[in-house]
Formats: structure tokens, C-alpha cells, sequence
């Protein structure tokens, strides 16, 4: 009772010291403004509003028909007709078009005897990514016009594109998979930098002493500035849950409840490289820097906007000691798929075994350091 | 006379989110050839000054001429003239001694053989030629100081401003550096020294006393201890308890001030007032006696300031009292830490019985600070043995740390909280809560006057109520034993002595006090000092055992700064 | 502030700061350890490249065309076919992760394909929307692998079919469409803004913290000499950490490099010079490092990531966000150097870019060196 008494009295100081100091105070809202308002927005890798240069030798009207179509979709909403090699090499290599299709002489002609039309599609590679969508999206719709025209003329069946599904997000929207990483950053980043410097900075401040000689343990100690980002950091993550959920309308199809216990397990694993940071750095710069070392290779290993698979397998390999990512599957899991307790369980073993090494190093060192 | 180098005429200067001016209407001279001491307790506005003479800083009113000129607006003539040395060090520590000094150099354009001579008679005249290959932040205290001298002394300035060079320096260090900036004196530079240790201002030429942004006294600082006269005293022949002394003597109308000096307590008597008869003052059957003594610079400060606190302490009323027991509670055996092939601490043997106030007094990076906190537990021995109430307090539960208050050498208290945040968080890591608590605190905010500044955030009390803050955090939760690091360095004159009325008023109560300091007026509240030099307990005794210890048919009444220097000596050169 | 420039007092603070340079080892790091770090992940770890994605095929029909078909799929270098028996095992593979999407091939498949025009074959695809970008790589691929074997299988059969559009997608200036091409320079344009950026945000709060700036205040030093101080070795090092990570990249990691290596130095000098003027103006106004860090970590090193177009797609963006890119450095920098690696000296995309990082670059370092104070008050 006494011990959680003044355990409580060590928590109370540390969230009042985070909430009152207006500089921790930054640290606290700032990314979650910036992650929570401009990052789901920007982070897309879908191509809109870009550019199709046209290179029309068609001499009939059936390639004028496609354009049209092209240019009402979503992607292409600007249409550069181009009248030769050298147009379209200089729209090309001037980024004015991501995409230029060009019709042969003969395109309307081979289309009306069946014979295969070829779409000649040429693409930027400094936007490699960008212009295989862009080659898809036009594959699809002159698909569609394809087999349209062909029905029109009472060709019908043989040809039939797949009936296709996309499960757990059926519109394909970024911001679905991008929210629920969002969640997982913003809490890495706010438990690695509040425990993270914690120490460090009572260390400048002197205050480290202070708590010392004061009858609370190291553990309690590292109880309590473990529990206050707790706090803040589930507080900054019901702020994001809240937004994708009411802002950005992505779907809560799990359990809450798992949620958070997945997200408090996480948490354990990350304050434990936390205070481990925080307790062999001496100054709040050097932990800063720790902090940022390990988060930022982390975060962009684990899955937030590139697939873990496309990693070569050693990679792959390293990757599975990086929290980060197997919350991100929990997280996806839990969203968008209706993850089972099962589910969370499996994906979250590592985790617990993560969470072990990083707690259990980050007491030895804690104690340590106190010689 | 010569024209003055620095002519200060209505200077003001405030700062915004401060409630007070730093300075308000200051009008003085420095003249060249002599050392003037701008003195004044923390917070007087001494650097404001400074930097207003360097062109740091532009007042708000009233004019400040350097050699004729003004420092803010005409500063390109000027830099090459005036030489500033801030009062952090202010050097580069990750750069060599010879960098350092290369550097300021090349910036004030000292080039070719001038260099070469500056830099020979420079580090002959600091005495650092050995350690010119060394990084700035490896040097200790006192070279440093004399470091930043020597950069500020490049281009043989005419004005020398230094702020605080003699904090944070052992006083032999302190000697070496005076005397070298009065034979730059004698050379006819002007050379503005700042010091809060208003016993240094005695040997400065001339002195302008600030307090709370106000000039006090401009003159001689012969002219100023002269004003008080025949009424410092010194009460002998003490047989009793000398705190119990004081605070009797305190409640005599005729004094104004008192402090303990070893066995004699020293007072100052009110203006016109005869010293009272000292009858009943003693405890014991001893047969006390006045005996006048020489005024001091500081007695003149206090009595132009109106006087001492007093003696009583609202806390140690509070307190319950401790049996004695007679009992050796702190206890070190030939303790040693070693940090690679330095000894920091090297076999240091003490023990402090209850009731005591033991003292650690000794130069920064004598090894006091590293003893001391062996002592509570905060470093590990590499040998020997700490023992606090039998216990190894590293290895010790908290119970036993329940029974120690301490408080840190910087200010170590959350100076993002308000003062009742960190009233409540250390009462509660302390195990109080409800009603105890809000009494706790209750009575810490009226023993230390702190009401005032409940609600308001910590980093923006003056240095004193800090120190009051911090002590208040320490004692809340009624301590066996205290622990004080360097408790009153940066405190004005006045909170010091108030200071020390708490800690003999706990003390009395039976609580056990282990102190370091390297104030040796501090020293003199002692039981029982230990000199600390180079990691070595050089000497253990009661201060005027030490100083007796230290007389030479030359000094036959030395000072303790005196007999600490004399110790060391012998030490040194056995 | 004081007299005139002189070469010998910027020498001298030069060397100053140099020598605190090589003497911290978190410069060191930042500089040259970390980028490589980064480099190896932008140029093994991250990558848009779908090949060998986990496909989930379920064959309800079990005949010969239905095996044709599924054989095709097995045959692509971007599937790693995995066979299964029923809906249910997809659909849990597909949950768990374990396949990214599935092809069910219905039961009367082989017999609509002999049965011609009546009822057309059809084959079902499922992927998994949570990774929208494998999904829509999946559904590219898949349906250009159906409609290329339905079209094949028809002429085979004699039929008249429609004919399917076959897109012959070539990509100018990197022929394999390998996203590491062109993600690494954007992670370039990343570092160099972690470098620019980060440690000259320390620097100048340094001064103030430990004091020394009072001490250089009250020198002869002039503000000129105090800004270029910072900037020249700060310069120096990100040109040198510049030229490890284009030489790794270009020798190493095989990226192509076909601009001229003059511009890319100009280039790179106006993005560093603009980067580290936004460091420095942070560090001049706040004079607390570990304010600075995190203020530049937010301004300068997260918009860099997210808004530059090193990742995603600004063409993309909201309305608003694409305005916003515009008035980011970074921006410009990803633009120039992919086409400076990529594409070569394309001076139509070049110029613009140049002569706004020259803009922005003068605009801050003029506000830090109205920044750079004369006095302690102003």
C-alpha cells in the first residue's frame, strides 16, 4: 500500500513534469498533429491527378475513344497529346507526363478484326513505382473498352477479366493502411523518447541523486517513469484510433480490448529499449540521438508503408527482433481484418519475447548504473 | 587623477518575466592601475554589470562610457581594448589549453613573434606550460580560471572584466590568481573583478557593493568595515553549547547579528548599543567574555542590510527530539575510490556519533563531493567501507534510506514544478500522504516563508528561497540523519545565517549532520571538520583546533582559510 | 559589429570547429555511420519490387485447363504459387498474412473453356486490400496473366476472340523498374537533411549553453565571421558524407548515375546550404540543444520523409499538402537528383530546381544572420 502510495506520488510528478513544461509539452502534441493530420494524407502511393502524354498514329476512332476514357479516370486528369519521337521524349524526360501511350497506325483497324492491339505505354523510372500503377490502371480500362467494343459487335465470352476482391479494404484506400501504423509510430516515438530521455535528464537536472537517496527502489523508479508514458503514450494513441476511426472512416472491425492490451505489451517492449537508452546515455543529447538511431531504421523496416516481404530474406530475418513490425501486423490485424485473440497471440509472442530481453537488460544496466 | 576607464552615470537594466530591475539607477567609476571588486550576493546584478561594461548588453537607461566610448554602440573600437572573462569558464573543452589560447589569438589578431611572447609570458605567468596539450574540460577548477584569464589577457587589453573568477577555485588557487591580477593592476590596467564572497572584497582597491540591483556603498572597502567601529565582538570562554549560545545571544535587543566562529560565537552589536552581559548565556559554568575584534566586510554588509535573522528555527520547533544515544551513526573506513589510476578518495577513515555536525571541507576536486557520496550510497566503493546506522546504504532497503535527508551540491530539485509539486512529490516518495502530508507541508511552507511562491514554478525563485525549497525537501519527512552538499553555496549572507539557525536548531534535537563546504566560514558551525585535499583527510579536528594547529609565530590567529592553506602547505612539504 | 572581415578570424573559428568536429563522436556517426546504415535499408530493405508475392491458388476444377492455367501463374517469377484445398485455408492464410491474395479457379472451369462462347471462363481474384500496393500489383499481374492465357487458349481453340489490349509497358531510364533506382535518391535527399539539419541545429545552442558565445560576443569577431564559421565545416562534412553515399550507391548498390557530377555539386551545395541555414536558424533563435534537435527533427527531417516525394506520391496528395511541398527544399532536391542520376542533365527539370533551392537557401541564411545577434539583448 505505502509502496504504491509513493509510487503514485513518482507518477504524478512525472506527467505533471511532462504536461506542465511547454517544451515536453511540444513533444507531446506536435507529432501527433503532424502524424495523426498530414501523414495519413500524404503517405499514398496511388497515382492521381498525374499527367498521360498521348502519341496518336491511329488513323480511326477507336484510340480517341480510349483517351477520352482514360481521362476521365481519377488517375490521369490531364491529357498532353504529342505529335512526335522527340515530343515525347522531351515530355518524358521534363516530368510533364508520368505515363505516354501511343497508338500505332493501325490500332482502330486490328481492334475491329480482333487481331491483339498492342498499347505501346511508356513510363518514367525516376517513378518506377508510380508508373506500374499508372501501366496498370491503363491496362485495366482499355481492357474494359476492349471487351465493351467487342461486345458491341456480338463477339461475346472467351475473353473474361478475373472477377476480382479486395478483402479487408475493398477500395484500396492508403489511408486504411496507413492509420494503423500511424498508431504504432506515434507510439513509438513518444514511450522511446519520454523514457528515453527521462533518466538522462534528471541526470542533468541533478535530481537523479535526489531519487537515489530516497527510499524508492531502482524498479519502482523505473516503474514509474515507465508508467507516465504509458499514460501519454495511450493517450496520444486513443487521439489516432479516435481520428481514423471518426475522421478518416477506417473500420474498427476488432476488439477494442485487444487493442489495448496489444498495445500496452507493446509498450513494455519499447520502454524497456527506452530506459535501456536512458540509462547508458549521461546527457538527454546522446539519448536523443540513441532514440533516433534505433527508431528511424525500425520504423522503416517494419512494414509502415513497403511490404516485409519484398525485404531479402537476411533482412527479413534481422527484421523479426523489430518490435515495430510485429505490432504493425497486430494493429492491420486488429483494424481491418477482425484479428481473433488467436491471431493477436501468435503475432505477439515475439513480442513478449522482445519485451523480456529489453526489460530484463534495461533492470541490469538500470541497477548497474547506480555504482 | 586620470580619466576613469569606465563611467557608469543613471545605468538601469531590466529583463522581461523578472519582477525586479537588475539594476536600477547605478552610477560609479573604474579607475585605471587598481582592482575594483564588484561585489554582491547572487542575484545582486553583478553580471549585468559586467556585460553592460563588455557591450553585451544595452541599458535602458542612463549611459555607460568605456574609455570615452560607448560599449553597446561603438563596440568594434572597443573589443580590442576590453577583455572579458564570463563567468562560466566559458572555454572550449573539447580544444587543447595551447587551442584555446591559439584561437582568442588569432581573433584578437595577437600574430607572428607577438604571439610567440604572448604566449611564453602567458602560460609562465598561469603556470599551466605543462598541460598546454591538454582539453580545457580535463583541467581543474582553478586552471581553468586561469585559462580564461589568459584568453581574456590576449592583445594586452586596458579594461579587464571578470565575473566570478574566484568561484568554484581552492583558495590556494584563488591566491595565485589575485596575485596576478594585481601585478596587471600594478601594469595600470583597469580590472573589474566580481565576486559574491564578500571577503574577497576586502583586499579589492576599490568595491561597489550591490544588493537586489542597488548600489549600497562605492568607495574604499577600508571606508566601509570603518563605519562599523568597535561593535564586532567576539563572546570566549564558552564551556556549554555554543548553538544554544547564539541563539541565546541573538535575543539580546543590543545584537544585531551573530554567527558561530569555533568555540566563539562573533556578533555584531546595534548601532549605540552597549554589549549586553553575557551571564546565562553559557550552559555550562563556563565564564563568558567579550573580547572586540576586527570588523569584517561582511559584518558591515549585514549591519548596513539592518541585521541578522535571528536564531529561532520555526523547524526544529516542529520537530520531535531524538534521545541521545551517543551512538556512531556515520561511519567511513579508509574508504577509497579510484577512477582508473586516480584516486578521487583515498583511504579516508571517520566517524560522526549522533548529535554531530561533521564537516567535509576541502578545494572542488579535493574529493569531498566523491566521500560524500560513498557515504550515501550514490557510488560504490573501490575499497574500504561506508557505513550509515550500520548499514551499507547501496545495499540497504529503503527503510533505512527512509530515515536520511539529503541535499544535493547543484540545485537538484524539478524546477518545472511548482513549489508545492515538489513539496508533494518528495513528501510522498517519502511515504506521506493525507493528512500528515498537507501538515508537512503545511509547516515546511511556514518554518522556510515560502507561502508566497506556492503556485509558482520552482526555476524562477531567487537562488535563496531555492536553497530554502531544497532543505524544506530534505527535512519534510523528519530525517535521523542529513546529509548537505555544499548547502549554501550562492546564498546571500543573510539566508545563509538562517540557514544555519535550521541546522543547529535540528541538530539540537538530536538529528546527525554530515556537511561539505568549501566556505570556511561554514566550516566554523562545525563540530568537527575534515580537511580533504587530493583525496587524503589531511587533517580531523574541531575547527579551532585546526586553526590553533596552523598558528606560526607570524599568524599567531590565522583564519580558517588561512590555517587551511598552512595545513595543506605542511602537508605538501612535510 | 566590430572592424572589418578577416580571413585570419574566420580561419581560426573554422579550425575551431573543425577540431570540434573530429572530435565528437556523435558527429562521426550521424555523418558517415548512419547514412550508410540508412542506405543499406533504402537499397535492400525498402522496396516497392513485388516479386515472389505468396499467391494462394485454389483449383475446384481439377482439370486440364485449369491446370494450364494455374501452371502459367506458377511459372511467373512475381508469384510463389501456394496450392490449397479449400476457401476456408485461403481465408485464413489470407488473415494471417501468410498469402497476400488468392485464384480460385471454379468448378466448371475447364468445361466453359471447351464450351466456347455461351458461358466464358472466368477465374476469381481475392488479395488482401490492407497492403493496397501489393494488392493492386497482384490484381495487374494476375489479370494480365488470365487475359494473356484466355486470349492464347482461344486462338489455340480455333475461336474467334476479342482481342485483349496488350500493354507494352517500357520504362524510360530504368528498364527493369527497380524501385531502389529511385528510392535511393530520395534516401539521399533524406540524409543530407538529416545532416544539414540536425547537427547544425546543435551547434549554435551548444555555444550559447556552454557560454562560449558570450566569450566569441565579446571578441572582435563580426557576425559574418560567426555564421560562416558554422557553415563552412558543417559544408564540408556533408559534401564529404555526399560523396561516400553517391559513390556507394553508384558503385555499390549499382544505381546509374548520367547527370554531370558538376551540377549534382551545385545541386547539393544549395540544398545543404538551405538545410543548414533552417539548422542554424533554429539553434541561433533557441539556444537549447535539445530544443533545437526536436524542432528540427519536426521541421525539417519528418517533412523531408513524408512531403518531399523521396516516398510518396505528391501528385497524390491533397490539395492543400501539394501546395505545401512546394515551400520545401527537400522537394526540389529529390526532384533534381533522381533526375540527375536517372535521366542525366534534363535542364528543363534542373533550372527550376536549382533556382529555388538558390532561393531558399539565400532566404535563410539571410534570417539567421539576422538571427546572429550583436549583444546579448538584441
Amino acid at each position: 500500500m505505502n509502496t504504491l502510495l509513493r509510487l503514485l506520488a513518482l507518477i504524478k510528478k512525472e506527467l505533471y513534469a511532462i504536461l506542465s513544461d511547454p517544451k515536453s509539452r511540444k513533444i507531446v502534441v506536435l507529432p501527433v498533429l503532424i502524424q495523426g493530420v498530414i501523414l495519413p494524407l500524404a503517405a499514398t502511393l496511388e497515382v492521381k491527378n498525374a499527367a498521360l502524354g498521348v502519341r496518336n498514329e491511329d488513323a480511326g476512332g477507336a484510340s480517341v475513344e480510349l483517351v477520352q476514357r482514360l481521362g476521365a479516370s481519377a488517375a490521369f486528369t490531364r491529357i498532353i497529346p504529342l505529335r512526335d519521337e522527340r515530343e515525347v521524349a522531351s515530355a518524358l524526360d521534363a516530368q510533364e507526363a508520368l505515363a505516354v501511350v501511343g497508338f500505332p497506325a493501325d490500332f482502330s483497324k486490328r481492334l475491329d478484326t480482333m487481331d491483339p492491339a498492342p498499347i505501346q505505354v511508356l513510363l518514367d523510372g525516376r517513378r518506377s513505382n508510380s508508373g506500374q500503377i499508372a501501366a496498370a490502371y491503363i491496362a485495366e480500362i482499355s481492357a474494359g473498352y476492349f471487351a465493351e467494343r467487342a461486345g458491341a459487335k456480338g463477339v461475346r465470352g472467351g475473353v473474361e477479366p478475373p472477377v476480382v476482391s479486395h478483402r479487408y479494404n475493398p477500395n484500396l484506400d492508403y489511408t486504411w493502411f496507413v492509420l494503423p501504423s500511424i498508431v504504432a509510430i506515434i507510439l513509438t516515438v513518444s514511450s522511446l523518447i519520454l523514457t528515453g530521455l527521462s533518466v538522462a535528464r534528471e541526470r542533468e537536472q541533478g535530481t537523479y541523486e535526489q531519487l537515489l537517496v530516497s527510499p524508492l527502489t531502482p524498479g519502482m523508479i523505473m516503474v514509474g517513469k515507465g508508467a507516465s508514458a504509458f499514460v501519454v503514450g495511450m493517450a496520444q494513441s486513443t487521439v489516432v484510433i479516435l481520428l481514423a476511426v471518426f475522421v478518416y472512416g477506417v473500420p474498427m472491425h476488432g476488439s477494442l480490448a485487444l487493442l489495448y492490451a496489444a498495445a500496452a505489451l507493446y509498450f513494455v517492449t519499447l520502454a524497456g529499449f527506452g530506459l535501456l537508452i536512458s540509462s547508458v546515455c549521461m546527457t538527454q543529447q546522446q539519448a536523443f540521438l540513441g532514440a533516433f538511431a534505433f527508431m528511424m531504421p525500425a520504423i522503416l523496416l517494419s512494414g509502415f508503408a513497403t511490404p516485409v516481404e519484398n525485404m531479402p530474406e537476411w533482412l527479413q530475418f534481422l527484421n523479426e527482433a523489430n518490435p515495430i513490425r510485429h505490432y504493425i501486423v497486430i494493429l492491420r490485424g486488429i483494424f481491418l481484418k477482425d484479428a481473433s485473440a488467436a491471431f493477436v497471440l501468435r503475432h505477439a509472442a515475439p513480442l513478449f519475447l522482445i519485451a523480456a530481453c529489453t526489460i530484463t537488460l534495461a533492470s541490469v544496466f538500470f541497477r548497474r548504473r547506480m555504482g | 587623477m586620470s580619466e576613469p576607464a569606465v563611467i557608469l552615470e543613471g545605468v538601469s537594466k531590466g529583463f522581461a518575466g523578472l519582477s525586479r530591475p537588475a539594476l536600477t539607477a547605478l552610477s560609479g567609476r573604474i579607475q585605471a592601475g587598481m582592482i575594483s571588486g564588484v561585489v554582491g550576493p547572487d542575484g545582486a546584478g553583478k553580471t549585468t554589470l559586467l556585460r553592460l561594461m563588455a557591450g553585451l548588453l544595452k541599458p535602458d537607461a542612463g549611459g555607460v562610457r568605456v574609455f570615452g566610448r560607448d560599449p553597446a554602440e561603438e563596440a568594434g573600437p572597443l573589443r580590442m581594448q576590453v577583455g572579458y572573462m564570463p563567468q562560466k569558464f566559458a572555454l572550449y573543452e573539447d580544444l587543447t589549453v595551447l587551442e584555446n589560447l591559439a584561437l582568442h589569438a588569432d581573433l584578437r589578431a595577437v600574430t607572428g613573434a607577438d604571439r610567440e611572447r604572448a604566449f611564453a609570458r602567458l602560460l609562465e605567468f598561469t603556470d599551466l606550460n605543462r598541460f598546454t596539450r591538454r582539453m580545457a574540460g580535463k583541467l581543474s577548477g582553478g586552471m581553468k580560471q586561469k585559462l580564461g584569464l589568459a584568453c581574456s589577457l590576449l592583445g594586452r587589453p586596458r579594461l579587464l572584466l571578470l565575473d566570478e573568477p574566484g568561484v568554484g577555485v581552492d583558495p590556494i588557487s584563488r591566491r595565485e590568481l589575485w596575485a596576478m591580477v594585481q601585478q596587471l593592476a600594478r601594469e595600470g590596467i583597469a580590472v573589474v573583478w566580481s565576486t559574491a564572497y564578500l571577503e574577497e572584497a576586502e583586499s579589492c582597491d576599490e568595491v561597489l557593493l550591490l544588493n537586489e540591483g542597488r548600489l549600497l556603498f562605492d568607495g574604499k572597502p577600508g571606508a566601509f568595515t570603518a563605519r562599523l567601529g568597535a561593535r564586532s565582538l567576539h563572546l570566549r570562554g564558552l564551556a556549554g553549547c555554543r548553538r544554544r549560545a547564539l541563539r541565546r545571544v541573538l535575543k539580546f535587543p543590543e545584537v544585531s547579528d551573530g554567527v558561530i566562529q569555533g568555540r566563539s560565537v562573533r556578533v555584531i552589536l546595534r548601532e549605540g548599543a552597549k554589549a549586553p552581559d553575557p551571564a546565562g548565556v553559557d550552559d555550562a559554568d563556563g565564564s563568558p567574555y567579550w573580547v572586540p575584534v576586527e570588523p569584517r566586510f561582511e559584518d558591515a554588509f549585514i549591519d548596513l542590510l539592518g541585521g541578522g535573522p535571528g536564531g529561532g528555527s520555526r523547524l526544529a520547533e516542529r520537530m520531535r527530539a531524538r534521545a541521545p544515544t551517543g551512538d556512531t551513526l556515520i561511519e567511513a573506513e579508509s574508504l577509497t575510490k579510484r577512477f582508473g589510476d586516480f584516486a578521487a578518495t583515498d583511504r579516508v577513515s571517520f566517524s560522526v556519533k549522533q548529535g554531530e555536525i561533521f564537516g567535509l571541507l576541502g578545494p572542488n576536486g579535493a574529493g569531498k563531493s566523491t566521500t560524500f557520496k560513498m557515504m550515501c550510497g550514490l557510488l560504490t566503493p573501490t575499497a574500504g567501507r561506508a557505513r550509515v546506522m550500520g548499514l551499507d546504504l547501496q545495499r540497504s532497503a529503503g527503510r533505512a534510506r527512509q530515515r536520511l535527508g539529503y541535499m544535493a551540491q547543484k540545485f537538484s530539485l524539478y524546477g518545472n514544478l511548482s513549489v508545492r509539486g515538489n513539496l508533494e512529490f518528495f513528501s510522498g516518495i517519502y511515504g506521506l500522504h493525507g493528512a500528515r502530508q498537507r501538515a508537512a507541508i503545511a509547516s515546511m511552507l511556514e518554518a522556510f516563508h515560502l507561502e508566497p511562491f506556492l503556485e509558482v514554478r520552482t526555476d524562477s525563485l531567487s537562488p535563496g528561497f531555492k536553497q530554502r525549497l531544497a532543505l524544506a525537501c530534505a527535512v519534510m519527512h523528519e530525517p535521523d540523519i542529513l546529509f548537505l552538499d555544499e548547502p549554501t553555496s550562492g546564498v546571500d549572507p543573510v539566508t545563509r545565517r538562517e540557514f544555519w539557525s535550521h541546522i543547529n536548531g535540528v541538530v539540537e534535537r538530536g538529528v546527525t549532520v554530515m556537511v561539505t563546504t568549501h566556505f570556511m566560514d561554514e566550516a566554523e558551525y562545525c563540530d568537527r571538520i575534515g580537511l580533504v585535499y587530493r583525496g587524503r583527510l589531511v587533517a580531523m579536528a574541531p575547527p579551532d583546533e585546526l586553526k590553533a594547529a596552523a598558528a606560526t609565530d607570524a599568524r599567531p590567529d590565522p583564519t580558517m582559510e588561512d590555517a587551511f592553506i598552512e595545513l595543506i602547505r605542511r602537508h605538501d612539504s612535510p | 559589429m566590430s572592424s572589418a572581415f578577416s580571413l585570419r578570424r574566420l580561419g581560426a573559428l573554422c579550425l575551431k570547429e573543425s577540431r570540434q568536429i573530429l572530435r565528437d563522436p556523435s558527429s562521426g556517426v550521424i555523418a558517415f555511420a548512419l547514412p550508410l546504415v540508412l542506405l543499406v535499408i533504402f537499397g535492400y530493405g525498402i522496396s516497392l519490387d513485388a516479386k515472389g508475392v505468396r499467391l494462394g491458388v485454389l483449383d475446384e476444377d481439377g482439370g486440364a485447363e485449369a491446370a494450364s492455367f494455374t501452371s502459367r501463374l506458377s511459372g511467373s517469377t512475381a508469384f510463389e504459387v501456394v496450392p490449397a484445398a479449400s476457401r476456408a485455408e485461403l481465408d485464413a492464410l489470407l488473415q494471417e498474412g501468410g498469402v497476400r491474395g488468392y485464384v480460385v479457379v471454379p468448378q466448371d472451369f475447364t468445361r466453359r473453356v471447351y464450351s466456347g462462347c455461351g458461358e466464358p471462363a472466368r477465374v476469381q481474384l481475392v488479395t488482401d486490400g490492407a497492403e493496397p500496393n501489393t494488392a493492386n500489383f497482384l490484381n495487374a499481374y494476375v489479370s494480365g496473366a488470365w487475359l494473356g492465357w484466355s486470349e492464347a487458349r482461344a486462338r489455340e481453340l480455333g475461336r474467334v476472340a476479342p482481342a485483349y489490349p496488350e500493354v507494352l509497358a517500357r520504362h524510360w531510364f530504368n528498364p527493369a523498374a527497380e524501385s531502389r533506382h529511385y528510392l535511393i535518391p530520395g534516401s539521399i535527399v533524406i540524409i543530407m537533411t538529416v545532416i544539414g539539419a540536425l547537427l547544425t541545429s546543435l551547434v549554435v545552442a551548444r555555444e550559447w549553453e556552454r557560454g562560449t558565445m558570450e566569450a566569441l560576443l565579446a571578441s572582435p569577431v563580426s557576425r559574418a565571421e560567426i555564421l560562416l564559421s558554422k557553415l563552412l565545416p558543417y559544408y564540408a562534412l556533408g559534401m564529404a558524407s555526399m560523396g561516400l553515399i553517391v559513390a556507394s550507391a553508384v558503385f555499390v548498390m549499382g544505381v546509374p548515375f548520367r547527370g554531370s557530377l558538376w551540377v549534382l555539386f551545385v545541386v547539393t551545395t544549395f540544398f545543404l546550404l538551405s538545410v543548414m541555414g533552417l539548422g542554424l536558424l533554429i539553434s541561433s533563435k533557441l539556444r537549447d540543444q535539445f530544443e533545437s534537435a526536436e524542432i528540427a527533427l519536426n521541421v525539417a527531417f519528418l517533412p523531408a520523409m513524408i512531403l518531399s516525394g523521396a516516398f510518396f506520391e505528391i501528385s497524390a496528395m491533397p490539395e492543400a499538402l501539394r501546395a505545401l511541398t512546394y515551400l520545401l527544399p527537400p522537394r526540389y532536391f529529390v526532384d533534381a537528383l533522381r533526375t540527375l542520376f536517372l535521366a542525366g542533365d534534363v535542364w528543363r527539370v534542373l533550372l527550376p530546381n536549382i533556382a529555388f533551392l538558390a532561393g531558399t537557401s539565400a532566404l535563410f541564411l539571410t534570417l539567421v544572420a539576422r538571427a546572429t545577434p550583436r549583444r546579448l539583448d538584441g
